[in-house]
C-alpha cells in the first residue's frame, strides 16, 4: 500500500510549507469564524443594560446551571484530544469511546441549552421580547448551531470508525474536527464569561 | 517536483507531529487545570468581596483557559507558527472589534461636549 | 493500486469536453476564472444600463423619465451591482487565473470550492436580480441604512432581496478568501519565495485577508437585520432601545476594508503591468508590498470616516480623521513606485499601458478628494452630495475598472493566444478617458453647489443642469467605451493576432507556460530563483519546464457537486422569503445532500 516514499514528491505532499492545505485551509476559516462571533458577542456587550422592558439578564441568568453546562463542554474537549490520540496510535476502542464520549457530551451540553432557552421562554424572555432577548438567543443560538453541526461531524466520524475506515492513516481528518470542536468551545469560554459572569 | 526538498521534509514533519503533540496524561492533565479555572471563576462571582475586582480577574482567568485550549488541545503551541499567525491575526481584529464598539458606544459618548 | 513506476510513466490525461455541462462540473481554476469574468461582465453591462436610466433622468431638472421610486431601485442596484455582482467578482476572476499560473501551482488548494464560491457568486446575483421580476428591488441604498429598512418603513421584499442576496454572495467571498490564502500559502513553486512572488499575487493575499474578515462582520449585520424583518427582534429597532447606529458601525467596519477589497488587486494588476512595459523591475518591490499589507490593516481602522455625520464625538472625530489621512501614505508609496519604475524606463504605449497610466494619474485625484473628506469639518459639508459621488467613482471607476481593463488587454494573449486589436484598444481607452472625466468630473462641482445624492429630481434654481448634462453625454461615452471593450474581446478571440508564450515580454511566471495554458498549467514545476523569473539568467531553464512534456500528473476530476450544492445554500437564503421559519430548511436539507455527496466524491 505504502508507495509513499517512492513516488514523486508531488503525489503526496505538493504543498511548499509542508504544511497540510486542508489544517492550513480550516485554521483560516477558524479565523475568519472568530470575526463572525466577534460582531456578534461586540453587539451583546454594546446593547447591555439597554434593553426598555424586563426581564433583564440579572434577573434570569441562571449561573449554576450553566457553570455545569460549561464544565460539561470542557470536558467534550478533553474527550476529544483523548480520541484524537487514539485515533493517532491507531487505537480503535478508545477512537470509539471517546468519540462518542465527545458527541454525547456535545449533546448534553445542547440539551441544557434546550432547557434554558425553554426556562427563559416560560419567564417571558423571547426573541422579540427586548435587546436582551434578541441579542442572548441570537448569540447563543448561532453557537449552539455550530455544536450540532460539531455533534453530526463527530457521529459521522463515529460511524467511519465503526466501520474501521478510520486508521492511523486518517488522523488528520479527526484532528481537523477536533479544531473545529476546540473551537466552538473557546468560544462558549468567551461567552461564559462575557455574557453570564459579567453581568 | 521529483526533486523538491520541501516534499521530503513534509513527510518528516507529518511523523514528527504526530510524535510531538502530548499524550493522553498532558490532556487530563490540562482538563484538569481547565476545570480548576472554571470552579475559580463561579466561586470568585459568589464572593461579595471580590465585587471590585470581579471583571479583571475573570477577563484574566478566561483569557487563561482559552489560551490553554488553543497552545494545547489545538496544538497551537507545536505546530507550525504558520498556523498560529492565520489564526491569531483575525482573532486580535475580532478583539479589536468588540473593544472598539464597546468604546464607541460606552465610552467616548461621555465626552461629547455639552 | 498501481505500482509507483507505472504512475509515473502514465501520460497526463485531460478532462477534456467543451460542452455546457463541462462548464458546468468544471474546477479547473482557468475555466472558473473565465465564468467569473464572462458573469461580471454581464452584470457590469446590467449595473451600467441602470446608471445610463438614471443619467437620462437626471439629464435635465425635473426629469420624468422614470418616478421616484423606480430611482430608488436603480441606483440602489447599480450600486450593489457594481460593488458585489462585479468589482469584487472580476478581480476574483483574476485571482482565480493568476494566482496558481503566478505561482506555479497546478491548480488552487479547494478547486471544488473555488466552483462553489462561482455557482453561490452567479445564484446569488440572479436572486438579487429576480427582485425586479416582482418591481421589489432593494430601494435603500447599497449601504441600506437603519431604519430604513425596518419592515416599518420597507414593507414590500425589496430590504429581504437586499440582505438575503448579499449574505449569499458573503459566503462565496468567505470561501474565495480562505482558498486564496492557503493555496498563496502552500503552493508555491520550489524556490518561489513570499518576497519572490508577483506583487498582483501579493495583493491578493492581502485581498483575501480582507475578504475572510470583512465578509463576516457584515453577515452579522445582514443576520441582525434579516431577524429583525422576519422574527421581530429589536437589533435595529429604536423603539426597543436599539440604535441604527449600530447598523452603521457594523456595516462600515465591512465596507471600508470592501473598498480595498475592491482597489488592491487594481494595484496588484498596474504592479505587474508598470514594470514589464518600462523594461525595468518594479521600484521597492519590498516597500510596495509592506505597503499593501499596510493599507490592508489600517483599512480595518479608518471605517468610521463614513459616520462624521452622526455625530460620533470628538474623540472619535479625531482618531478617524488621523488614521483616514494615515492611509493616504502608504497609497501615495504606491503612486510614487508606480512613477518610479516608469522614470527611465524604455516606455512602450501598448493599451494596457495607456490604462495603467491614466489609473495611476485619475486614481491619484480620486485618493485626493479621499484626504479631503477624511477631515471630518469638511467632511460634514460634503457627505451626501454628489462630491462624494465623483470621489468613489475616480476611486473605483478610474482605478478598479480602468486597472480591470488594462489587465484584460494585458492577459488576453495568455488566456486565449490570441492578442486583442490594439486600434479598437486605443479607441476603447480614449472613450473611456473622455467619458470618465465628463461624468464624474463635473459631479464635484454638482456636489459643492450642493446637489444631494440619491434624489430622484432637481430644480434649474440649483445651476447644475449643464453639469449635469455633461455627466449625462460623458456616461454615454463611457457606455461606449464599454462596448468596445466587449466588442474587442469577441472579435480578438478568434481573429486576433497569435500571441507567443510571453508576448509582452513580461518578467513573471504565468508568461513562462504557453498561451492559451494546458489545463495542468506547467509540464514540470519550474524552480524560481529570483523575482523576474522570465528576464534575469535561467529563464530558459524555467520556460523549458512550464512547457515540457507533462508526466503523470493528476488533477481534480469534474464534480458535479459544487453546482448542486450552490442551488441548496441559496435556496436557503432565498426561501427565507416565504417568511415560514421551516422553509429554509429545505435549503439546508439540500446543502447536506450536496456535502456528504462532496464528501464521498473520490478525487483520484
Amino acid at each position: 500500500m505504502n508507495h509513499a516514499a517512492a513516488l514523486p514528491a508531488e503525489e503526496h505532499f505538493e504543498t511548499s510549507t509542508g504544511l497540510n492545505t486542508f489544517k492550513l485551509g480550516f485554521w483560516v476559516f477558524l479565523g475568519s469564524e472568530t470575526l463572525f462571533f466577534g460582531s456578534l458577542i461586540a453587539t451583546y456587550m454594546v446593547y447591555k443594560g439597554a434593553s426598555v422592558t424586563p426581564p433583564y439578564p440579572s434577573q434570569i441568568l441562571n449561573i449554576p446551571l450553566t457553570s455545569i453546562s460549561t464544565f460539561v463542554l470542557l470536558m467534550s474537549s478533553l474527550a476529544m484530544v483523548l480520541a484524537l490520540a487514539g485515533v493517532q496510535r491507531g487505537n480503535r476502542a478508545q477512537t470509539l469511546t471517546w468519540l462518542l464520549a465527545t458527541a454525547a457530551l456535545g449533546s448534553l451540553f445542547l440539551g441544557f441549552q434546550a432547557f434554558e432557552f425553554t426556562e427563559f421562554y416560560h419567564k417571558g424572555l423571547t426573541l422579540q421580547t427586548n435587546l436582551f432577548g434578541s441579542t442572548f438567543f441570537i448569540l447563543t443560538g448561532f453557537h449552539g448551531a455550530h455544536v450540532t453541526v460539531g455533534v453530526i461531524w463527530l457521529l459521522m466520524l463515529w460511524v467511519q470508525a465503526l466501520r474501521g475506515r478510520l486508521g492511523a492513516e486518517r488522523a488528520l481528518t479527526v484532528e481537523i474536527a477536533g479544531l473545529y470542536w476546540h473551537f466552538v468551545d473557546i468560544v462558549w469560554i468567551a461567552i461564559f464569561t462575557l455574557i453570564y459572569l459579567l453581568e | 517536483m521529483s526533486t523538491n526538498p520541501a516534499a521530503a521534509s513534509a513527510a518528516h514533519e507529518i511523523e514528527h507531529d504526530v510524535h510531538t503533540h502530548p499524550g493522553w496524561k498532558t490532556y487530563v492533565v490540562i482538563g484538569a487545570i481547565l476545570t480548576v479555572i472554571t470552579a475559580v471563576e463561579v466561586a470568585v462571582f459568589y464572593i461579595p468581596a471580590m465585587r471590585p475586582v470581579l471583571t479583571p480577574i475573570l477577563l484574566a482567568l478566561s483569557a487563561a483557559k482559552f489560551i490553554i485550549v488553543v497552545m494545547f488541545y489545538m496544538h497551537l503551541k507545536f505546530d507550525s507558527r504558520l498556523f498560529s499567525s492565520v489564526f491569531v491575526t483575525p482573532l486580535i481584529l475580532a478583539i479589536a472589534v468588540v473593544i472598539s464598539l464597546v468604546i464607541l458606544f460606552k465610552v467616548t459618548p461621555l465626552y461629547y461636549p455639552q | 493500486m498501481a505500482t509507483a513506476e507505472a504512475r509515473v510513466r502514465a501520460e497526463f490525461e485531460p478532462h477534456g469536453g467543451t460542452g455546457i455541462w463541462s462548464w458546468i462540473t468544471t474546477v479547473d481554476h482557468k475555466r472558473i476564472a473565465i465564468l467569473y469574468y464572462v458573469t461580471s461582465v454581464v452584470f457590469l453591462v446590467l449595473g451600467g444600463i441602470e446608471a445610463l436610466i438614471i443619467r437620462l433622468q437626471l439629464a435635465q431638472p425635473n426629469g420624468t423619465v422614470i418616478s421616484a421610486e423606480t430611482y430608488n431601485q436603480l441606483f440602489t442596484m447599480h450600486g450593489v451591482t457594481m460593488v458585489f455582482l462585479m468589482g469584487m467578482p472580476i478581480s476574483v476572476a483574476f485571482f482565480n487565473y493568476l494566482i496558481p499560473l503566478q505561482i506555479g501551482a497546478r491548480d488552487v488548494a479547494f478547486p471544488r470550492l473555488n466552483a462553489l464560491s462561482y455557482w453561490i457568486f452567479l445564484f446569488g446575483g440572479i436572486f438579487l436580480y429576480s427582485s425586479f421580476l416582482v418591481g421589489q428591488a432593494p430601494n435603500g441604498g447599497w449601504f441600506g441604512y437603519a431604519p430604513l429598512t425596518s419592515k416599518q418603513f420597507t414593507p414590500g421584499l425589496n430590504a429581504d432581496f437586499y440582505s438575503l442576496g448579499l449574505q449569499a454572495l458573503g459566503v462565496a467571498s468567505i470561501m474565495g478568501g480562505v482558498n486564496f490564502i492557503t493555496t498563496i500559502i502552500n503552493m508555491r513553486a520550489p524556490g518561489m519565495r513570499l518576497m519572490r512572488m508577483p506583487l498582483f499575487t501579493w495583493m491578493s493575499f492581502v485581498t483575501s485577508f480582507l475578504l475572510i474578515t470583512a465578509l463576516p462582520v457584515l453577515a452579522v449585520a445582514l443576520f441582525f437585520l434579516t431577524f429583525d424583518r422576519q422574527w421581530g427582534t429589536n437589533f435595529y429597532q429604536v423603539a426597543a432601545g436599539g440604535d441604527p447606529i449600530l447598523w452603521q458601525h457594523l456595516f462600515w467596519m465591512f465596507g471600508h476594508p470592501e473598498v480595498y477589497i475592491l482597489i488592491l488587486p487594481a494595484f496588484g494588476i498596474l504592479s505587474d503591468i508598470i514594470p514589464t512595459f518600462s523594461r525595468k523591475p518594479l521600484f521597492g518591490y519590498a516597500v510596495m508590498v509592506y505597503s499593501g499589507c499596510l493599507i490592508g490593516l489600517i483599512s480595518w481602522g479608518v471605517w468610521a470616516h463614513h459616520m462624521f455625520a452622526t455625530g460620533l464625538g470628538p474623540i472619535a472625530d479625531s482618531f478617524f480623521t488621523i488614521s483616514t489621512m494615515i492611509i493616504a501614505i502608504p497609497t501615495g508609496v504606491k503612486i510614487f513606485n508606480w512613477l518610479a519604475t516608469m522614470f527611465g524606463g524604455q516606455l512602450r504605449f501598448t493599451t494596457p499601458m495607456l490604462f495603467s497610466i491614466a489609473t495611476v494619474g485619475l486614481f491619484t485625484v480620486g485618493g485626493i478628494s479621499g484626504v479631503m473628506h477624511a477631515a471630518s469639518p469638511a467632511d460634514l459639508q460634503q457627505t451626501d452630495t454628489y462630491f462624494v459621488i465623483a470621489h468613489f467613482h475616480y476611486v473605483l471607476v478610474a482605478g478598479t475598472v480602468s486597472a480591470v481593463m488594462a489587465g484584460t488587454y494585458y492577459w488576453f494573449p495568455k488566456v486565449t493566444g490570441r492578442f486583442m486589436s490594439e486600434r479598437l484598444g486605443k479607441w476603447n481607452f480614449w472613450l473611456f478617458f473622455i467619458g470618465m472625466n465628463l461624468t464624474f468630473f463635473p459631479m464635484h462641482f454638482i456636489g459643492l453647489l450642493g446637489m444631494p445624492r440619491r434624489t430622484f429630481t432637481y430644480s434649474p434654481d440649483l445651476h447644475v443642469t449643464n453639469l449635469n448634462l455633461s455627466a449625462t453625454i460623458g456616461a454615454f461615452i463611457l457606455a461606449i467605451a464599454f462596448l468596445l471593450l466587449i466588442v474587442n474581446v469577441l472579435i480578438s478571440r478568434r481573429n486576433g493576432a497569435p500571441a507567443s508564450h510571453n508576448p509582452w515580454g513580461a518578467a513573471t511566471l504565468e508568461w513562462a507556460t504557453s498561451s492559451p495554458p494546458p489545463e495542468y498549467n506547467f509540464g514540470r514545476i519550474p524552480v524560481i530563483h529570483n523575482r523576474e523569473p522570465l528576464w534575469l539568467p535561467g529563464k530558459e531553464e524555467v520556460v523549458e519546464a512550464a512547457q515540457a512534456r507533462p508526466g503523470a500528473i493528476h488533477m481534480p476530476p469534474p464534480s458535479f457537486w459544487p453546482f448542486f450544492t450552490a442551488i441548496g445554500i441559496v435556496g436557503t437564503f432565498a426561501l427565507f422569503l416565504t417568511g415560514h421559519w421551516w422553509a429554509p430548511l429545505i435549503g439546508v436539507a439540500w446543502t447536506a445532500i450536496g456535502i456528504v455527496n462532496w464528501a464521498y466524491e473520490p478525487t483520484h
